[in-house]
């Protein structure tokens, strides 16, 4: 390549000697994210288009996988409407929580911050914690919240909480939105360092009146990097919801309740040999995610305006 | 109750924000809260918090339970008669182990340590390319990173697979720290971050200084971005801490502690205090790297200010 001649094209077009300590820097993350994430996801992608039970050869089948969970698969629209309510309480609440919270904790001395801040990240510090809930909720009057109830006279036998179609959902959202201060609550934290005191300082003078107008003037817009990021971890991580509803109510759920998507495809994989049917539903459901991460997106950049 | 009184922390900032306010601009008051305002507010977070770490402290009081407080109805929360049986029981239970503690431990912490300075490492060196270099793909590299992060594992496992058995890299220690290499969850967090907090004028800055692009992500990027290396470092080690890995190592003197964890899980009721030790001990590490990574974090916050 030339190397760049007019003063005004310099700092746009880069001669390649001049770029290759750039894709230097690049090449490792590239190298093992195409290994181990891309391609993986083109296979998954081909094989949503086949049919394949891991032990015989896949057979192509078109969109038969599709047209198979949208028309004929009555718990596939199941499991989909429990995904989309668990998505769309556990992933706002959730993103909400885990700012509001790190924001309160902004304002507090190191030391009182530094422990609160442990205290709210136990659940995601602590490898699967959500067994305690378990433990709390088990269904005989072993379990702590039906021999509390049973201890002050509420309730005269124990409440089969997980078996129940009616506590069930809530429940998983409570548990869910408990454990939902990780990776964003911190990411939040760090994030919050980036705002410019004199910022604050330039907004008291012009005009900013109080702590509402000071989020949403100049921390909110100063975070908004930060907020995206935290954003794109509650959608990934409020669809992907599968561990904790099998960890706590069995898989298949009472009446299916809290049976999620990602539940449904590992399901179809493990125990059914349908890869192709599997890789199909995660296809689908990284459409929809994709949909929402776009709109989400266009909301974050509406923040401070 | 104003912020004289000094339950708000950066108190550089906020001493200054105050004077701003109280010497120009008389607003001070605005800014505060009423005291029942405050006293709801620390009361919210106190129980939230407390609420929070039920799990830390359930872990802790049921190591210490004897075997018959396991068992007794009402099932208690709290220990009642403490023993240390539990731990002391760990000998016996360990040196049954089909290879010697050590060497379990020395693999946990090899493998935590070198995967996790990798993790960042590489994760740093591509979010600072994807965000500051004049490479005309970082743009579509960073979208296809970004979306990758929303496809689901699972059906990636199979392939995955296939690739390691390929590579010749199962029953290795690679088998730990190469998939945890490219997690796409790191280069997104660091992009952002330094998007937040590196301007371009420091950039071009540096390049009239005629300093080459390792010089400056190393002296200039990195310092920068310390909060985020130190989260990061914080979920790497948390994640490869606990990571039992599925079906890619077999050999037992390649094995880390959670293997341990769930010989000793598997011993069923009796040995259910003993696990619950075994837990409360595993969770030493994590908690450590977390106070050293946060307390820094905290730190360049309170500098931040000064600057």
């Amino acid at each position: 390549m030339i190397r760049s001649k007019g003063g005004a094209r310099s700092g746009i077009e880069v001669s390649f000697r001049e770029r290759i300590p750039y894709y230097v820097m690049l090449a490792p993350f590239l190298l093992f994210f195409v290994l181990f994430i891309v391609i993986p996801m083109a296979a998954s992608v081909v094989l949503s288009f086949f049919e394949f039970d891991m032990v015989s050869l896949p057979v192509f089948t078109g969109f038969s996988n599709f047209f198979r969970m949208l028309f004929d698969d009555a718990i596939f629209v199941r499991t989909l409407k429990n995904t989309l309510i668990l998505a769309v309480i556990t992933g706002p609440a959730g993103f909400l929580l885990s700012f509001v919270l790190a924001w309160f904790l902004n304002e507090f001395k190191p030391i009182v911050r530094t422990v609160l801040s442990f205290m709210f990240y136990c659940p995601a510090l602590i490898g699967n914690a959500y067994y305690i809930w378990q433990v709390a909720f088990s269904s005989d009057s072993y379990g702590y919240i039906n021999s509390w109830l049973l201890s002050i006279g509420l309730i005269t036998e124990p409440v089969q909480w997980l078996k129940d179609a009616d506590y069930v959902m809530p429940i998983i959202i409570a548990v869910q939105l408990w454990m939902s201060m990780g990776v964003s609550f911190l990411a939040n934290i760090s994030g919050l360092q980036n705002v410019d005191s004199e910022m604050y300082e330039a907004g008291a003078i012009d005009g900013i009146r109080n702590r509402w107008q000071e989020l949403w003037y100049i921390t909110l817009p100063s975070m908004q990097h930060m907020l995206l990021f935290s954003a794109v971890m509650q959608i990934a991580s409020s669809f992907s919801i599968s561990q904790l509803p099998i960890t706590l109510a069995g898989y298949p759920s009472v009446g299916n309740r809290v049976d999620t998507i990602v539940s449904y495809l590992a399901d179809a994989g493990t125990v059914r040999y349908e890869m192709g049917y599997a890789s199909a539903i995660s296809v689908l459901l990284f459409l929809i995610m994709i949909v929402v991460r776009i709109v989400v997106g266009k909301l974050i950049n509406k923040i401070g305006k | 109750m104003s912020q004289s009184k000094s339950v708000l922390g950066k108190p550089g900032l906020l001493k200054r924000m105050h004077e701003n306010r109280t010497g120009k601009t008389s607003q001070s008051k605005r800014y505060t809260r009423s005291k029942a305002g405050n006293t709801l507010y620390v009361t919210f977070l106190t129980a939230f918090g407390l609420f929070s770490i039920l799990p830390l402290i359930y872990c802790i009081a049921t190591s210490f339970k004897p075997l018959d407080e396991l068992m007794i109805f009402p099932p208690s929360f709290f220990v009642k008669r403490p023993t240390f049986q539990n731990y002391l029981a760990l000998p016996g239970l360990l040196s049954n182990l089909r290879v010697p503690l050590s060497r379990y431990i020395f693999n946990s912490f090899f493998v935590s340590a070198v995967t996790t300075f990798l993790y960042v490492f590489v994760s740093a060196l591509a979010a600072f390319v994807l965000t500051k270099s004049p490479l005309k793909s970082r743009r579509g590299i960073f979208t296809v990173v970004q979306y990758a992060l929303l496809f689901n594992t699972y059906t990636l496992a199979i392939p995955q697979y296939l690739i390691f058995s390929y590579m010749g890299i199962i029953d290795t220690y690679w088998a730990y720290i190469l998939p945890h290499i490219a997690t796409t969850m790191g280069v997104f967090l660091m992009k952002q971050y330094i998007e937040g907090s590196v301007p371009d004028a420091i950039m071009e800055a540096a390049k009239i200084d005629g300093a080459n692009p390792y010089r400056i992500f190393a002296q200039i990027v990195v310092p920068m971005v310390k909060p985020c290396i130190m989260t990061l470092t914080l979920f790497g080690f948390r994640d490869v801490w606990s990571a039992l890995p599925n079906g890619t190592i077999f050999d037992e003197s390649l094995k880390t502690l959670p293997a341990v964890m769930t010989q000793i899980n598997a011993g069923g009721i009796a040995r259910s205090g003993s696990a619950m030790a075994v837990t409360v001990i595993m969770m030493i590490p994590p908690i450590i790297v977390y106070m050293v990574s946060q307390s820094n974090v905290i730190e360049s916050m309170n500098s931040a200010g000064i600057k």
